[in-house]
């Protein structure tokens, strides 16, 4: 390993900007004549428009939907059978389906006078039922969000593996397990500034977007313009999390906007906004049964699933892609024969449910991962023997599981026995039964998941939605000084891809890091890319890059052998030269010739010179498994429900890590947001689906007290099927803490017979579930007495 | 989250400031840190046609010793008083207080006698100083008036100002001799509103007491004769007394119908008890 090769633990280069306040985002851009949107929102969950009153005097400032000629509803369609469209609106029509729906649109010199403009326009709505329960949206004569769909079930369905064999088991056991709904909360929210570039005739849209070329597509399509008068410029992005890849109406309509205007026109998205009318993800709600031995080895799962999808299907995602995914994952790391999954993925009057970091494997930990230590609890054995049980086992990777997902490699067992060790197991259940001085109660939870990421054609393919990833592209180009750039056409938002992709790249060209720039973020500069989702990049845009150096390195070789007078095959190339039988040439060299002094070059030489666009996959596309053993010890104040993180081990395994400081950084980053699932955030709705959070006053998030120094232990087992055997990681941080926390809850409760299942876990829950056990032993123990 | 247009003058003195509160025509809005007020105007919650900075009157932001009293400036901030820039005659209560209230950035700022006049019933002032036996100076066009502050504060976000008054200093008792102090609040992280207060300053030589249990709906819950959650007696025994009962029975009268609630509120006055019982120097008022 060189010192700044794959494997390196260098600090990011992009943090020198990004620490001193000098990144650039969508908020610091300044246009002559830009003008500033504030959007009317619906105040009601579900009503029909009767009218929208514009006073006179603000006529040309307030646009509707009857002004949008021409412009299309967002639809996100998937291909899966049975799913019903939704058709968003850019600006409502004839109803409003969720709470802070766009219904007009105002433009002023500054935010706060359209603000003013948008305070004065008057809407005249109907109110009708809000579906606010998606277990109530389902049955017979509930309201109906579209109407013509005649029942409120985006899409059903089933996976049944011989589900009949595992009912005799003589240990079974069923929850009912749900997580609450939740905002994603980037310190960024979203933003959006368009102009028009007449010299090219393009409009120009700087959004704060994870997957620029996939904003392209659907503003392409909802606003029926070729693709090669739109240009979207993704600068500096205050993290992202899935929320900044969606196409959202508030894009589609300042393009229309600036369109009409002329002048440039800016919308900011404010917390309010952001809590209230647009960031929802999350909402899982499970009956999960579990059949197993009395030695804990699991006879099968049967599971129904509901996902609250919101209102309306999310491009390019789409409003399934969260429930018919739990089907398929639900399984996790685990190894048994029988297995049943309904799902159903309904609409309500909410937002859209969108992606965040995890995806549906947050809410699929936390489902399985409780119900396992139920079957340890009914079994009467230790939580940790449940899973030794059934996790796949080494030896039979690559392992095709029971929904058919390959995993490629790994030693789940090894995680395991790693992670218990980290959080000694024995002392923490001595100190358990010695007691607390404070009345406090110890315990520890475990959670164990793995995470496919960087699936592909194979995968995305089968949902049919609006978009599937094929081969990954990146260009890299020596500047005549022998710098190197590298344009990928994902996006880095706090991934550390600046640094991480020039570690690629000197693996293969030996280029210092410091002298090797990524272009990402432009349409107009960048291979078209499907973007950042899905802990892909590193795989991906990693493969690319590294296929894109080789062939550079190949045509600089060819080169120097020339300059050499040598054999090309008598050269090869070492550390930045190409090395020859009677001496060396630099790269930075080659490059001067290539470009500077092409009279020294053969007469045949290879015309592609030294800029390459290669394109890549890795060998298999289903995906690379990383996987992680999560352990954490809680102290549980009963009498008020507060929870201290004692301590918090974790084992993971992301394959090769092309820079495991990186690695590290998102794990602790994704933990931070996982305790906020397992303990904190919930957006509540009322009966008429009215938001009861809109500032972080009431929506809670963690805090730096709140989030303890997890211990990270990496095991590195390579994929087989990538370029330097790396695995997506980025997400994972995200989808344990909710399941280790809650079960090192349920753990420490277990005594008085309290048992949590529901996130967030919060000091109110865990003090009525304490109270409602004490009511229901007392008349059992009144009972012994007598 | 722009506020709606408003006008905003910062008055120099107190005079000024009291002839403009008169005379300005339409509503008017009071701010001193602006850490309750900002907000609610970025929301729109309030749209004043006036804001008057209370900020520029000197006499606002001073504090002194007035024969053992403590009197605090309205605009005397929480950071003043945890960094100990403002005399102390309470043992160092108000200090803890002010050192676990939100966040740093909002202590800079935010000040006590804001804090009083918005008077939202989870913040620690409202319930820390009615337990400390505090009173409110009012000054209007007329003079000055005082009262306790368990008459000024009359609900949530609801105070017994007048038109035209304003509050313009807190005066806190010195602690008696031999009073044991203790306030624990309850959140769900560390910085957030409280969901649960309790604060009592207890006689043990005397045998007087008075207990608060704040955060409720309404105005903080005074016991200014604490004895009747120690049994009817307080004694150097007073922790061992504490009957857990009879302040769930007056929470219970007060209206507090959810039990959850209550268990909560009387488990954090517990706690608030048996902390002024344990030996000083006590530890930090950390959220429990």
């Amino acid at each position: 390993m060189s010192q700044e090769g794959v494997g390196a633990p260098l600090p990011r280069k992009e943090d020198d900007r990004l620490m001193r306040g000098r990144g650039q985002y969508v908020g610091d851009i300044r246009l002559p004549g830009m003008q500033d949107v504030a959007f009317v929102r619906s105040p009601l969950a579900h009503a029909r428009i009767r009218a929208i009153h514009v006073p006179e005097a603000y006529r040309d400032r307030v646009f509707t939907a009857a002004d949008l000629d021409g412009v299309l509803p967002i639809r996100a369609v998937s291909g899966l059978p049975g799913f019903k469209v939704s058709e968003q609106p850019v600006l409502a029509t004839d109803k409003v389906r969720q709470v802070g729906e766009l219904v007009a649109m105002c433009v002023a010199p500054t935010r706060a006078e359209a603000e003013d403009i948008a305070a004065a326009v008057v809407l005249d709505l109907e109110e009708l039922p809000a579906v606010h329960d998606m277990l109530a949206a389902r049955e017979p004569g509930s309201a109906l969000v579209h109407e013509h769909w005649g029942d409120n079930v985006f899409l059903e369905t089933l996976v049944d593996v011989n589900i009949a064999a595992a009912l005799d088991a003589p240990i079974r056991v069923s929850r009912t397990i749900s997580t609450g709904r939740q905002c994603m909360a980037p310190i960024e929210g979203r933003g959006t500034v368009v102009q028009l570039d007449h010299r090219l005739d393009q409009i120009v849209v700087h959004t704060a977007s994870q997957m620029p070329h996939i904003v392209r597509n659907g503003l392409s399509e909802c606003l029926q313009i070729e693709q090669g008068r739109i240009r979207i410029v993704s600068p500096d992005v205050g993290g992202g999390f899935g929320y900044k890849a969606i196409l959202l109406a508030e894009d589609v309509a300042l393009c229309w906007l600036a369109l009409r205007c002329g002048h440039p026109v800016r919308w900011l998205e404010d917390r309010r906004e952001h809590l209230t009318a647009n960031a929802n993800c999350r909402e899982h709600h499970y009956r999960i049964t579990a059949y197993a031995e009395r030695d804990g080895t699991l006879r099968g799962i049967d599971c129904e699933a509901t996902v609250d999808s919101g209102a309306y299907s999310a491009y390019p995602f789409s409003a399934c892609l969260e429930a018919a995914q739990v089907a398929s994952i639900l399984p996790g790391p685990y190894d048994f024969p029988a297995y049943r999954c309904r799902t159903w993925s309904v609409a309500t009057n909410k937002c859209p449910i969108l992606p965040y970091r995890g995806v549906a494997r947050t809410g699929v930990c936390f489902a399985l991962e409780l119900v396992l230590d139920a079957v340890a609890r009914e079994a009467g054995i230790a939580p940790e023997i449940v899973r030794e049980k059934n996790l796949v086992r080494p030896g039979q990777m690559p392992f095709e599981n029971i929904t058919r997902k390959h995993f490629d490699s790994g030693d789940y067992p090894e995680a395991l026995a790693r992670a218990l060790k980290a959080i000694d197991v024995a002392a923490v259940r001595a100190r358990q039964e010695r007691g607390e001085a404070d009345g406090r109660r110890i315990g520890l939870g475990l959670s164990i998941y793995c995470e496919q990421a960087a699936h592909g054609t194979s995968v995305y393919s089968g949902w049919g939605i609006p978009m599937v990833p094929g081969h990954e592209q990146a260009s890299a180009r020596l500047t005549p000084d022998g710098g190197l750039e590298l344009r990928i056409g994902a996006h880095s938002h706090g991934q550390g891809l600046e640094t991480t992709l020039a570690q690629v790249a000197h693996e293969i060209l030996g280029v210092p890091v410091a002298r090797t720039r990524l272009v990402h973020g432009d349409t107009a500069m960048t291979p078209y890319s499907t973007g950042s989702w899905g802990s892909r990049v590193m795989v991906m845009a990693g493969g690319a890059v590294a296929a894109a150096c080789e062939e550079l390195r190949d045509r600089a070789v060819r080169i120097g052998a020339h300059l050499l007078q040598a054999k090309v095959e008598a050269c090869r190339f070492e550390g930045g030269h190409v090395v020859g039988p009677n001496g060396d040439v630099p790269l930075a060299t080659i490059a001067r010739t290539w470009y500077r002094r092409p009279q020294d070059l053969a007469p045949d030489t290879d015309p592609g010179g030294l800029e390459v666009t290669a394109g890549y996959k890795p060998q298999r596309d289903s995906g690379t498994f990383s996987y992680a053993a999560h352990a954490a010890v809680v102290a549980v104040d009963p009498d008020l429900g507060a929870v201290e993180i004692l301590d918090y081990a974790i084992v993971e395994d992301g394959g090769t890590l092309v820079n495991p400081l990186v690695v590290d950084g998102q794990i602790y980053g994704g933990l931070a947001q996982g305790i906020g699932t397992a303990l904190f955030e919930e957006m509540r709705f009322d009966a008429r689906g009215q938001p009861l959070a809109s500032t972080f006053a009431d929506y809670l998030l963690p805090g730096p007290a709140e989030v303890p120094m997890a211990r990270i232990d990496h095991m590195e087992t390579p994929s087989p099927y990538t370029r330097f055997g790396q695995k997506g990681i980025g997400e994972g941080g995200a989808i344990a803490p909710p399941a280790a926390l809650a079960n090192a809850i349920n753990d420490a409760l277990r005594t008085l017979g309290v048992e949590m299942l529901h996130s967030p876990v919060t000091p109110h829950r865990i003090v009525e579930a304490v109270l409602a056990a004490k009511a229901r032993s007392a008349p059992a123990r009144a009972r012994q007495a007598a | 989250m722009k506020p709606a247009p408003f006008a905003w003058e910062r008055p120099a003195s107190l005079p000024a400031l009291l002839d403009r509160l008169a005379t300005a025509p339409g509503s008017v809005k009071l701010m001193a840190g602006g850490q309750s007020l900002g907000p609610m105007l970025n929301l729109r919650l309030v749209e004043p046609d006036l804001v008057l900075d209370i900020t520029g009157v000197p006499e606002l932001r001073q504090a002194r010793l007035e024969a053992g009293t403590l009197v605090l400036g309205a605009c005397v901030t929480h950071a003043d008083i945890e960094d100990g820039r403002v005399p102390d005659n309470t043992g160092g209560a108000l200090r803890r207080v002010a050192s676990a209230i939100a966040y740093r950035p909002v202590r800079n700022r935010g000040t006590v006698g804001g804090s009083l006049a918005h008077a939202d019933p989870a913040a620690d002032w409202v319930s820390a100083l009615t337990a400390l036996g505090a009173a409110v100076e009012i000054a209007g066009r007329d003079g000055l008036r005082t009262l306790p502050l368990e008459a000024f504060v009359t609900g949530a976000l609801d105070v017994a100002l007048r038109p035209g008054e304003i509050l313009v200093a807190v005066r806190v008792p010195a602690r008696p001799a031999g009073a044991a102090w203790g306030y624990v609040k309850h959140c769900a992280k560390i910085g957030e509103f409280a969901h649960a207060i309790g604060a009592v300053l207890i006689e043990p030589g005397t045998g007087r007491g008075r207990a608060v249990i704040g955060a409720v709906e309404g105005p903080p819950l005074l016991f200014a004769d604490a004895s009747p959650l120690f049994g009817g007696r307080i004694g150097p025994d007073f922790a061992e007394r504490f009957d857990p009962g009879a302040a769930d029975a007056a929470l219970h009268a007060a209206g507090m119908a959810d039990a959850v609630a209550r268990h909560v509120h009387v488990t954090v006055l517990a706690r608030a008890v048996a902390q002024a019982a344990e030996p000083s120097p006590q530890s930090l008022p950390e959220a429990a």
